[in-house]
C-alpha cells in the first residue's frame, strides 16, 4: 500500500523538482564522489596492478586475488576477523538487548537520562578506551589484581590480553551504544496493547516475548548486528593494541601489505576481498531486515 | 440469559493518588447477559474492565468469575478474553494466524486449530480472509479480526473496551447490530465499555451508568430511560426537559407537585421524598405540539416557539412557555402531512402527567 502510494507520487512529481533535489544534494554528493567513491575505485584498479620489487607494473591481472583466496595466511586471518566480529556481535548484542529493554519498557520519565548515561563512554576517546582495557585487564591490572587480593586466584589471569579474549571484550563494550540505540528504538515502538493482548490469550512472560516482543524487536536486531559487525571486521586499533599475534586480523595485514611490506597491490586486494565479503554478509542482514520490516510495517 | 450471575463485583476500589478511579463499586453480571458499562470519559469504565480482566489488580474489594475468587489470578489463566480498544492486532502475523494466536498453546493439532479458525472467521464474516496481512485489512475488518480472536477461545466472559470507537458511524450502526447478533448466536456473556449511550440501549440487556468511579444506575435500557434516578443519569441518556417543582404533598395516592410554568401535578405511585423542592424531568417526545384547535390532551400550556432544529425524521422545538421564562425542548416526528413550524410562531402543547419523572427529591433545579 505504502509503496504503491510513493510510485505514483514520483510519477506525478514534475521534472523540475527533482532537479532541485539533486542541487540540494550536491554538496554531499561532491564529497561523497571524491571522498569515498574515487578512492574506492583507485582501490580496485591498484588491487588489480602488481608490486615489482620497487615499482609498480601498471597491467591488468588477478594475481593479488589468487595469492589473497589461496595463501593460508591470509585465509586464516580473513576468517579469524569474521569469527571475532561474529563472537563481538554476539556479545555486543546480548548485552544489549536486555539494556535497551529495561530502557524501553521500564525507563518511565527517565528514558531521556538513561539513553544519555548509555552514550557516557563515547565522551572519551577511542585511544583512550582501549588503554584503559589495557589496565584493566593486564597481568598487573586492575582484574587481576582485584582476584588476587580477594585471593580468588593464585596467578593472574593471562587469557584476557593480547588475544582474541580482549578484543572481544574491548569491542563489545565500545559498541555497545551503537546496538541499544536502534535495539530501543525498536522495542519502544511496540504497543503495550500487543503484550496485553498476548496475556490475555494465555500467554506467559516468555512465550510473550518470544512470540510478540523478539520478532518485533527483529528490525532493531538487525539493525544492531549490522552495526556492529561491519566495522569490527576492518578494526585494527584494538587487535593491534590489545590481540598480542593471536588476536590480529585481516586489516593489521592489510596496514603491513602498505607499509611495511611495501606491498600496496596486495594491499588493495585484501582489503577489496574483506570489502566484497562483509559486504555479501551485510547484504543477506538487510535481505532478512526488509523481510522482517515488511512484516512488522 | 440466566438467573445466575456469573461476575461478582464486590465494594472494588482503586486509587490513583488520591483520588478514586473506582470508589467501591459492586454488580452482578449475569451469565449470558450483554452488559454495558456506561459513562462519561474519565468515569472508571476501563478501570473495572482491566479489573475484571487481571490486568489491574483492585486495591479493596474482590472480584469473582464463575465462582471462583480471581484474587491473583493473572489475564492469562482467567476465563475471560478482551477486545481492545485499538484492536491490537498482531501486526507480524496473518489474520488466520492472529486468530490462531491463543488455541496453539491449547495444542489442539492443526485440524482442529483451522477448523476453529476458520469458524470463528466465518462468526464475523470474514470468510477468506485468513491469509491477508493486518495492514490489508479496514478498521472494521481489524475490529471484526479481534473479535474473532477472542471469540476463538470460548472465553466464558467478552470484554469488550470501546470497540467501534474508532470506526464511522455508519459502518459503527452496521457493527453494532452484528455484534449485538453475534452476542445471542454464541450465548457468552458480553460486557462492553461505551460513552455512547445510544449504543448501550440499542445493545444491552442491562446498563451500569456510572459517574466519577461510581455506580450512578443499574437497569434496563427501558427502566434507565423511563425511570432515571437522578438528574445526572437523566441528561447524560437521552434528552430531558427540567423543571423546577415543589413537592406539596405525599399520600398513599401518589405525590403533589407544583411545577414551575405547568402548575400542580398528582405523581400516582411516587412515594419516596419527602415535602420539600425537587425536579422534575420530561422527555421532549413526551411533550405533544397540538396541531389544529381542536386537538387535546389531558393538559395543555401555550408557548412561542424560539427555535427550530429539523432532523429530516424528527424537529426539535424550542418552546418558551407563555407569561414565564422557562423554555422546554418539545420533539415531534415528521409524520405525513405535519408542517414544520418556525420560530416566532405560537403552539399550543399538551402533556400528561404519568410520564412525569420526579428526580433528586431533595436538591433544587438549578
Ligand atoms: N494508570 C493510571 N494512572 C493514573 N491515573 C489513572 C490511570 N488510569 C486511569 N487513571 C484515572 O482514573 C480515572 C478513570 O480512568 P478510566 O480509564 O477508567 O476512565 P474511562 O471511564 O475508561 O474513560 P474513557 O471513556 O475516557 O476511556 C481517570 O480519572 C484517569 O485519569
Ligand atoms: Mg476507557
Amino acid at each position: 500500500m505504502q509503496a504503491g502510494r510513493t510510485v505514483t507520487r514520483a510519477v506525478a512529481v514534475p521534472m523540475a523538482r527533482d532537479w532541485r533535489g539533486l542541487l540540494l544534494i550536491s554538496p554531499t554528493l561532491v564529497y561523497a564522489l571524491t571522498m569515498l567513491a574515487a578512492p574506492l575505485a583507485l582501490l580496485i584498479i591498484m588491487s588489480l596492478w602488481t608490486q615489482d620489487v620497487i615499482e609498480i607494473r601498471r597491467t591488468i591481472s588477478l594475481d593479488n586475488y589468487r595469492q589473497v583466496f589461496t595463501e593460508p595466511l591470509y585465509r586464516v586471518l580473513m576468517a579469524r576477523s569474521l569469527l571475532i566480529a561474529g563472537v563481538v556481535t554476539l556479545v555486543t548484542v546480548l548485552l544489549a538487548y536486555p539494556i535497551a529493554y529495561f530502557v524501553a519498557f521500564y525507563g518511565g520519565k527517565r528514558r531521556g537520562m538513561w539513553l544519555l548515561l548509555i552514550t557516557i563512554p563515547f565522551w572519551t576517546s577511542y585511544l583512550v578506551r582501549i588503554f584503559l582495557w589495557k589496565v584493566i585487564l593486564g597481568y598487573n591490572g586492575v582484574l587481576n589484581s582485584g582476584l588476587l587480593g580477594l585471593g580468588l586466584i593464585d596467578q593472574p589471569l593471562t587469557f584476557i590480553l593480547y588475544n582474541a579474549n580482549a578484543v572481544v571484550i574491548t569491542l563489545a563494550h565500545a559498541w555497545a551504544p551503537f546496538a541499544i540505540l536502534p535495539l530501543y528504538v525498536s522495542l519502544s515502538r511496540i504497543d503495550h496493547s500487543l503484550l496485553e493482548a498476548a496475556r490475555d490469550l494465555g500467554d506467559g512472560p516468555v512465550r510473550r516475548f518470544l512470540r510478540i516482543t523478539l520478532p518485533l524487536s527483529m528490525p532493531g536486531l538487525i539493525a544492531a548486528v549490522l552495526i556492529v559487525f561491519i566495522p569490527t571486521v576492518g578494526d585494527y586499533v584494538t587487535p593491534r593494541l590489545l590481540g598480542g599475534t593471536d588476536g590480529l586480523m585481516i586489516a593489521n595485514m592489510i596496514e603491513v601489505q602498505f607499509g611495511k611490506a611495501n606491498n600496496a597491490p596486495l594491499g588493495a586486494a585484501l582489503a577489496t576481498s574483506a570489502m566484497l565479503i562483509v559486504a555479501s554478509v551485510a547484504l543477506l542482514f538487510l535481505w532478512l531486515n526488509q523481510r522482517s520490516l515488511r512484516r512488522v510495517g | 440469559m440466566s438467573n445466575q450471575p456469573i461476575i461478582q463485583v464486590r465494594d472494588v476500589a482503586k486509587y490513583y493518588g488520591d483520588e478514586p478511579a473506582l470508589a467501591g463499586v459492586s454488580l452482578d453480571i449475569m451469565a449470558g447477559e450483554f452488559f454495558s458499562l456506561l459513562g462519561p470519559s474519565g468515569c472508571g469504565k476501563t478501570t473495572l474492565l482491566r479489573m475484571i480482566s487481571g490486568f489491574d489488580v483492585p486495591d479493596r474489594g474482590s472480584i469473582s468469575i464463575d465462582g471462583v475468587d480471581m484474587a491473583g489470578v493473572p489475564p492469562n489463566r482467567r476465563p475471560t478474553n478482551m477486545v481492545f480498544q485499538s484492536y491490537a492486532i498482531f501486526p507480524h502475523l496473518s489474520v488466520a494466524q492472529n486468530v490462531a494466536y491463543g488455541l496453539k498453546r491449547l495444542r489442539l493439532g492443526r485440524v482442529e486449530t483451522k477448523r476453529r479458525v476458520e469458524e470463528a472467521l466465518a462468526l464475523v464474516a470474514l470468510e477468506g480472509y485468513g491469509g491477508r496481512q493486518p495492514h490489508e485489512l479496514s478498521g472494521g475488518q481489524r475490529q471484526r479480526v479481534a473479535l474473532a480472536r477472542a471469540l476463538v477461545m470460548q472465553p466464558k466472559v467478552l470484554l469488550l473496551d470501546e470497540p467501534m470507537s474508532a470506526l464511522d458511524k455508519k459502518l459503527r450502526e452496521q457493527m453494532q447490530t452484528e455484534l449485538r447478533r453475534l452476542q445471542r448466536a454464541v450465548g457468552i456473556t458480553f460486557v462492553l465499555v461505551t460513552h455512547d449511550q445510544e449504543e448501550a440501549l440499542l445493545m444491552s440487556d442491562r446498563i451500569a451508568v456510572m459517574f466519577n468511579g461510581s455506580i450512578a444506575q443499574l437497569d434496563s435500557p427501558e427502566g434507565m430511560y423511563r425511570r432515571p434516578v437522578s438528574r445526572q443519569v437523566a441528561s447524560f441518556i437521552g434528552m430531558m426537559n427540567f423543571l423546577r417543582a415543589d413537592i406539596a404533598s405525599i399520600d398513599p395516592s401518589g405525590a403533589t407537585v407544583n411545577i414551575e410554568a405547568l402548575g400542580s401535578a398528582l405523581l400516582p405511585g411516587v412515594s419516596v421524598g419527602k415535602p420539600g423542592s425537587a425536579t422534575i424531568g420530561i422527555r421532549p417526545e413526551m411533550l405533544t405540539m397540538l396541531y389544529g384547535d381542536h386537538a387535546t390532551a389531558e393538559r395543555v400550556f401555550r408557548g412561542k416557539i424560539v427555535d427550530t432544529e429539523y432532523y429530516g425524521d424528527l424537529t426539535l422545538y424550542q418552546v418558551r412557555i407563555d407569561d414565564t421564562a422557562t423554555v422546554v425542548t418539545v420533539s415531534m416526528r415528521n409524520t405525513a402531512g405535519r408542517p414544520i413550524l418556525q420560530a416566532g410562531d405560537r403552539t399550543r402543547i399538551g402533556w400528561g402527567a404519568e410520564s412525569l419523572v420526579l428526580l433528586d427529591p431533595l436538591e433544587s433545579a438549578k
